[in-house]
């Protein structure tokens, strides 16, 4: 049985019926609660909810507190490759938009790890679009084998592998596997991926696990927020977080809450979220996944990125480029989106500190 | 206070602390200082070598027995690779076993703890495993060479005070070895309740760390930990169901012939 099983259970709630029989009696029950089931969990991303963010936000912060502490791990992401052979309509790397695209050598690859290396980091995420092709899983396995001299962990953001494959990777010294549904709407996953393999809805879903399969050490899923009702979504990623966790007790879990951000293509059908609804949504993650880490990217702009620390932030990302080379080379392939935060890792570090959070360049090592 | 032995290393001090979550690493030597704790736990994992601003050892005075701990091993086979890591790169020859493989609860896992154990005390290392309470597991983990045990008061973090004490006063009869209560003391009162217990000894982070005030946090628990031990010592009155009047009732039956 696979997470699918559970989206289709799921598919075809009548999620309004719902947020409508929710009264602020619930809301104080649940948050008088000390585990909360999934149904209550979707409750805190009601409208009604929306009235007790205070209250949430009290408890999220406490759990936090108690979890993982005032500490938050910084990571950067480096783009090897933008070669892409999927039309997604909202991504720059869209095989269609005509962008400067650009793979790195091994050599490249190398200078801009010791470029971000010496910033600090000793975590790194590393990226490509999905090329088969330009960027086969030798490619990865050969990146992460550099990356790995120069980090303590090594993350891959790319495109969903076999369980063979990601063990393939995970002997070449990555740890952990970031990906995103983008949206588990079936449908309007269908309408958003136009052409290319990532079509295949039921192959990404099931990539996470396939991971865990392979014995990866953590994992971060998310949607991207902004192409579907963001309550729906989020409730979906809590409960395939929430999955993970009881099938896979020993891989980390977390949780990433991208917002759709401008760049280069067109895709306009986007579903707004604002500042209060991702709160909503972090504070209610965490009060129904306490011990779930939670990603705040540069997509958020930095004021407000710095009044999330103390709700439940457990990473953050710092010195961001979007650009394949960003870090080292006058020749850039250009980037997948806008960043919204431009601090470097010593401004971020400054940052965390000023709320009072120790900044943590490095929280893991290979054994 | 009554000296410590572990592993024949004696310790004046009973107050064990660990260095995660706390709001700067700055603040680490200020809240050692003030609870005159002599061991002290990091996780390796955290330990940047490299790193001078970085690297958590760089802010543990001097003369305080470093304590790693196996954060992030799921076997014992990494416990073992983890430790060896660490004497290979002078953290002492002290080591906390932790082995996890549930990110839930974080529990530990205490076959794969003894497995871990037997196989780092043979290499002589001054072993500390962490536990759940049980007895036969804990008898296992001192043949295999433990130097202490320490069992979880409650799970790691979440400040709940001794909720497994049947399961440690059993521990604190039987086992040789000093217990050190480990994981989820909150307050400075349930450390003092450890040590009227008659455990050797108490691991407190998350309660000192994660507190408005750690420093005076630390302090506080050191008190109590000093506190609690010569009510140990003292050995406090029994309980009893009834109320024992201090003119009895039948004291005159005593009073001599009359």
């Amino acid at each position: 049985m696979s997470f699918y099983q559970y989206y289709l259970a799921h598919k075809d709630f009548d999620f309004n019926s719902f947020f409508s029989s929710i009264t602020t009696t619930d809301i104080e029950r649940i948050l008088a609660k000390d585990k909360i089931n999934a149904y209550d969990f979707l409750s805190l991303l009601s409208p009604q909810a929306e009235k007790h963010l205070e209250s949430m936000a009290e408890k999220a912060q406490k759990l936090s507190l108690q979890h993982f502490g005032k500490a938050i791990l910084l990571f950067t992401p480096m783009y090897i490759a933008n070669h892409c052979i999927n039309k997604c309509a909202y991504c720059g790397f869209n095989v269609g938009n005509r962008i400067k695209r650009k793979k790195l050598t091994a050599e490249e690859i190398e200078q801009e790890a010791k470029a971000i290396a010496a910033t600090g980091l000793r975590h790194i995420l590393f990226l490509t679009g999905e090329s088969p092709a330009q960027s086969p899983v030798s490619y990865i396995a050969k990146a992460a084998g550099i990356l790995k001299k120069h980090f303590h962990s090594v993350g891959i953001e790319i495109y969903p592998l076999t369980e063979q494959e990601y063990s393939q990777v995970i002997d070449a010294g990555v740890d952990s596997l970031t990906v995103y549904q983008e949206v588990y709407d079936e449908g309007i996953y269908d309408k958003v991926h136009l052409a290319g393999p990532k079509r295949n809805y039921s192959f990404r879903l099931d990539a996470p696990e396939r991971a865990c399969r392979a014995k990866i050490r953590s994992v971060n899923i998310g949607a991207l927020l902004g192409l579907n009702e963001w309550c729906k979504e989020a409730f979906f990623t809590g409960l395939h977080a929430d999955y993970l966790q009881n099938k896979y007790p020993d891989v980390a879990v977390s949780v990433s809450l991208p917002r759709i951000r401008p760049h280069a293509g067109t895709f306009q059908d986007i579903f707004p979220v604002n500042d209060k609804s991702l709160v909503q949504i972090m504070l209610a993650l965490r009060i129904f996944l306490p011990y779930t880490g939670i990603t705040i990217s540069t997509r958020e702009r930095q004021e407000y990125r710095d009044h999330l620390i103390p709700l439940g932030v457990t990473k953050m990302s710092a010195g961001v480029s979007t650009e394949v080379g960003g870090h080292s080379s006058e020749d850039k392939g250009e980037g997948q989106f806008e960043i919204a935060d431009n601090r470097n890792v010593a401004k971020m570090k400054q940052a965390i500190l000023a709320k009072g959070y120790q900044p943590v360049s490095k929280d893991w090592m290979s054994f | 206070m009554d000296p410590l032995s572990i592993g024949g290393v004696e310790l004046n001090s009973r107050l064990l602390i660990g260095t995660g979550k706390f709001p700067s690493k700055q603040i680490i030597p200020k809240v050692i200082n003030a609870c005159e704790t002599q061991i002290v736990t990091m996780a390796l994992r955290r330990v940047d070598i490299g790193a001078d601003e970085d690297n958590i050892l760089e802010y543990i005075p001097k003369g305080c027995i470093l304590l790693p701990n196996t954060s992030g091993a799921r076997d014992a086979d990494e416990a073992v690779r983890i430790a060896r890591l660490a004497r290979a790169l002078g953290a002492g020859n002290w080591v906390k076993i932790e082995v996890i493989s549930d990110n839930k609860y974080l529990l530990p896992d205490n076959q794969e703890t003894i497995k871990a154990t037997e196989i780092l005390a043979k290499e002589g290392f001054k072993v500390l495993p962490y536990m759940s309470p049980d007895l036969m597991a804990a008898k296992r983990m001192v043949e295999a060479g433990a130097a202490a045990v320490m069992p979880l008061g409650a799970p790691i973090g979440t400040n709940r005070g001794i909720k497994t004490k049947e399961l440690i006063r059993i521990l604190i009869d039987e086992i040789e070895v000093p217990v050190i209560i480990d994981a989820g003391l909150g307050k400075p009162s349930d450390a003092a309740e450890a040590m009227e217990m008659g455990a050797s000894a108490v691991l407190v982070n998350t309660a000192i760390a994660t507190s408005a005030d750690p420093v005076k946090m630390a302090q506080a628990f050191s008190l109590a930990v000093k506190a609690g031990r010569m009510g140990y010592l003292a050995k406090m009155g029994a309980k009893t169901r009834y109320a024992q009047a201090s003119s009895p009732l039948t004291g005159f039956l005593f009073e001599g012939d009359k």
